[in-house]
């Protein structure tokens, strides 16, 4: 049974490592209704950044800093060339518009920095430990927390500020919200931005985990049975959906992996999505539409 | 209504030309006035050209890629023909849109805030703010809490009145706020309308094919046909002219 535990508990906390890949989807779909394809780049470019600056003898917090900063003027550079000029399109213009986005950024990190891998040691070791006789990885706890901590600042963010209640209306009626005098592209800048600071941050988890490299951009895949899973419109959504497909996939592959050959933890996710595609479509917390009877 | 009338209308549209995409020609030759603290109607059938003259004045036009190629707007005097929805807003001209386009997952009270977001107000004045909508729509207060989504019609219509309201504007342009209304519950809002410009001195623009309603309480109204301006004058003017009666008032 302990086993079982310990199975589980591992799960979860990896689970909270696609959560937060997923948020970033979250942020910037609930302000502008896209799907944006480009966040797996942007979470590689911070990376890669980041771990060059590093190589070059920068400082921790320096490195940091100023990834930050150039998260942030990758933001308003996509606001000011590409959505600025696609207002009131349809979302599959944008969605597109971001998946041409993806690859330009993918290529221009690799163009900045070379295409190696890079090791990245955030100094948080890797060593199991041991807790009321299981064994859990210190890491994973680092970075539950540090997702933890996100989660809480977002949803601070968009329920008690006014900026959020701005966002939230923009997700809704985008015209009406010009209506109203909200100022769409300032709106668009900070979602951005804050969506390429949690790319930052999953960015410098899981290159540490994985290495920073070229295929770090597709962990863009794992969020997507998440986000079916959690709901495009929640954050408390991505994080749930995260800790389903770690824990599920996990026990999967321990209990079910045997039986049928291995190997489950790959597909696992996505058959689970399907299923919740057919029962539940908008996902467990995501915004169903509204319909007055 | 107050007395110190300006001379200067609040609006003045000089021979607007309105274009859609570079090709659709919406509004071909629509000039008009709306003089401060009255209440103008805009009426004509579907696809006249009232929302885009509306759309045109408030900036909105340029987001769904339609562009005044020709004519001027004026506010207070000043040429807003360039001029973007937010610097309007906060210079006090707010649309409220056909349809009225509420927030649908925000509640009722945040529907509300979200108009009054451009002024930066304190706490204390946005609680004012609100208070001052809730004492002309009483039936929004007990609804702050609820989803503005799942409001009736006619309260979805109040909250995109009230919500326009909280950046304090001058002039509102109002389109068909009768639209998929209960007769009772178009008389109930076009009542706030009439109240609005009385006591507050709030100017309304209004676009309606509701004609019988609108010259009821509007001071001035247009007839658009084919983007065109038909006929304009005094409500008593058009009411009298037996030959618009039939043609677009429905009277």
């Amino acid at each position: 049974m302990s086993f079982f535990f310990e199975v589980l508990l591992g799960g979860l906390l990896a689970g909270v490592m696609y959560s937060l890949i997923a948020i970033g989807f979250v942020l910037i779909y609930k302000a502008s209704g896209v799907f944006n394809f480009a966040q797996g780049s942007m979470v590689l470019f911070a990376a890669l950044t980041f771990v060059s600056l590093l190589e070059r003898s920068v400082p921790f917090w320096g490195a940091f800093v100023f990834t930050l900063l150039i998260m942030l003027v990758l933001a308003w550079a996509i606001e000011r060339f590409v959505l600025r000029q696609l207002v009131n399109r349809p979302p599959i213009t944008l969605f597109m518009a971001t998946l041409g986005l993806s690859y330009i950024i993918e290529g221009l990190a690799q163009a900045v920095w070379g295409a190696q891998v890079h090791g990245l040691d955030l100094g948080v070791s890797d060593e199991p430990f041991e807790l009321g006789g299981m064994l859990l990885s210190q890491f994973d706890l680092f970075a539950a927390a540090v997702a933890g901590t996100l989660v809480v600042l977002l949803s601070l963010l968009f329920n008690k500020t006014r900026t959020g209640i701005a966002l939230r209306a923009v997700a809704d009626d985008q015209l009406a919200a010009l209506a109203v005098g909200i100022r769409l592209h300032r709106l668009w800048l900070i979602v951005w931005a804050v969506a390429g600071v949690v790319g930052l941050v999953a960015g410098l988890l899981w290159g540490a985990r994985l290495g920073v490299q070229f295929s770090l951009s597709l962990i863009v895949l794992k969020a997507l049975p998440v986000l079916i899973i959690g709901g495009f419109t929640s954050i408390g959504g991505a994080i749930v959906g995260g800790l389903i497909i770690g824990a599920s996939e996990k026990l999967a592959e321990v209990f079910i992996g045997p039986i049928i050959g291995g190997g489950i933890e790959n597909w696992f996710p996505y058959v689970l999505a399907m299923l919740f595609l057919l029962v539940r479509p908008a996902g467990l917390f995501g915004e169903r539409a509204i319909e007055r009877v | 209504m107050s007395t110190e009338l300006s001379n200067v209308p609040i609006l003045q549209l000089q021979s607007i030309e309105v274009v859609y995409e570079k090709v659709i020609l919406a509004v071909k030759d629509v000039s008009l006035s709306v003089a401060a603290n009255s209440i103008v109607a805009l009426l004509g059938a579907n696809g006249a050209g009232k929302s885009t003259t509306l759309k045109a004045i408030s900036g909105l036009a340029a987001a769904q890629r339609g562009e005044v190629v020709r004519g001027r707007v004026l506010y207070q005097g000043d040429d807003i023909t360039q001029a973007n929805p937010a610097a309007l807003v906060q210079g006090g001209l707010v649309q409220v849109l056909e349809g009225r386009h509420c927030f649908a997952h925000l509640g009722v009270e945040e529907n509300l805030i979200t108009g009054a977001l451009i002024k930066r107000p304190t706490a204390s004045v946005l609680k004012q703010q609100l208070e001052r909508i809730y004492h002309y729509f009483p039936r929004l207060k007990k609804l702050r809490k609820n989803l503005a989504g799942y409001a009736s019609g006619g309260e979805q219509q109040m909250v995109a009145i009230g919500r326009a309201l909280m950046a304090e504007p001058k002039l509102v342009l109002l389109d068909e706020p009768s639209m998929g209304l209960a007769p009772l519950v178009v008389e109930e809002i076009f009542d706030i309308i009439g109240n609005l410009n009385q006591q507050q001195g709030v100017s309304f623009l209004l676009a309606e094919q509701n004609a019988s309603i609108a010259l009821k309480y509007a001071h001035h109204g247009y007839v658009i046909e084919n983007g065109r301006v038909a006929a304009h004058g005094t409500t008593q003017e058009l009411k009298a002219r037996s030959d618009l009666q039939a043609l677009y008032l429905g009277i």
